[in-house]
């Protein structure tokens, strides 16, 4: 991370939070666009990713910031389905089916905006007050 | 010497913003799994800094460490998450109305002294 040598600040600390829940909701929305895609394998069905999220601790000021570890693919399972006339349907006249849940996705998306709002009202408030004790004579 | 200009309110000041920063600590972390909530023990931390400041040992490492505690949830979550944002944003907003209340009174200080300078 590029700020890591520097002390952490509230403004780097909500950057980073910022940019983690921004990471979740691309991970949702990468779902959701891909929910219904099919496979004629079972291996090359679209399996739902997930951002992972870890603390990071600045020791100097007590902060602790979110860093999003990279991505993971969840195992659900992909539906197999009967489908003989599908151009991708397999020998047997099969389609694999991506297990991504819609509603799932959504929550994830809504919560992920709900989070990111915070931090920026969280921001917002301390910034003012920053703010207004510069500005005392 | 801003002990004896400011007395309670510089040190109040202090505490008042790291724990504006702890508090905005657990809001960003609300979804991090296994992160435990914190928050400064606001009452512990002033009286050690004031202590400090009357010339007591200092702390280990200039922060309130010492005063920094773990919240205990209402409701533990699966993922060992501790973060209840309704409580954080209550303290967040408690928090900041009381930093500026403390601000004021840093500011009604130096305005009272500025005037006395000035001699108006």
């Amino acid at each position: 991370m590029s700020v890591s040598d520097r002390p952490m600040t509230l403004f780097t600390m909500s950057e980073q939070a910022m940019s983690a829940q921004l990471v979740r909701m691309n991970a949702a929305t990468s779902n959701l666009a891909n929910a219904g895609s099919v496979s004629s394998t079972e291996e090359g069905a679209y399996r739902p990713i997930r951002a992972v999220f870890t603390a990071e601790l600045d020791r100097a000021t007590g902060l602790s910031s979110v860093r999003s570890d990279g991505l993971v693919r969840s195992e659900t399972a992909p539906t197999k389905r009967y489908d003989p006339g599908h151009p991708l349907a397999n020998g047997e006249g099969y389609v694999f089916e991506t297990g991504v849940d819609e509603s799932a996705e959504m929550i994830e998306i809504m919560e992920s905006a709900r989070q990111y709002q915070n931090v920026v009202q969280a921001l917002q408030t301390a910034k003012q007050l920053m703010i207004e004790t510069l500005r005392s004579e | 010497m801003s002990e004896a200009l400011f007395g309670i309110h510089g040190a109040a000041l202090e505490v008042r913003s790291q724990r504006m920063g702890v508090l905005a600590s657990n809001i960003a972390n609300a979804a991090t799994p296994g992160y435990k909530a914190r928050d400064i023990d606001f009452g512990a931390a002033l009286a050690d800094r004031l202590e400090q400041r009357r010339g007591g040992p200092s702390m280990p490492n200039g922060l309130d460490a010492d005063h920094l505690l773990y919240r205990a949830p209402t409701m533990p979550s699966l993922d060992g998450n501790t973060v209840e944002l309704n409580r954080e944003q209550l303290a967040f907003a408690e928090n900041a109305l009381a930093y500026s209340a403390t601000l004021s009174f840093v500011q009604g200080k130096v305005n009272t002294l500025t005037r006395a300078l000035k001699g108006e």
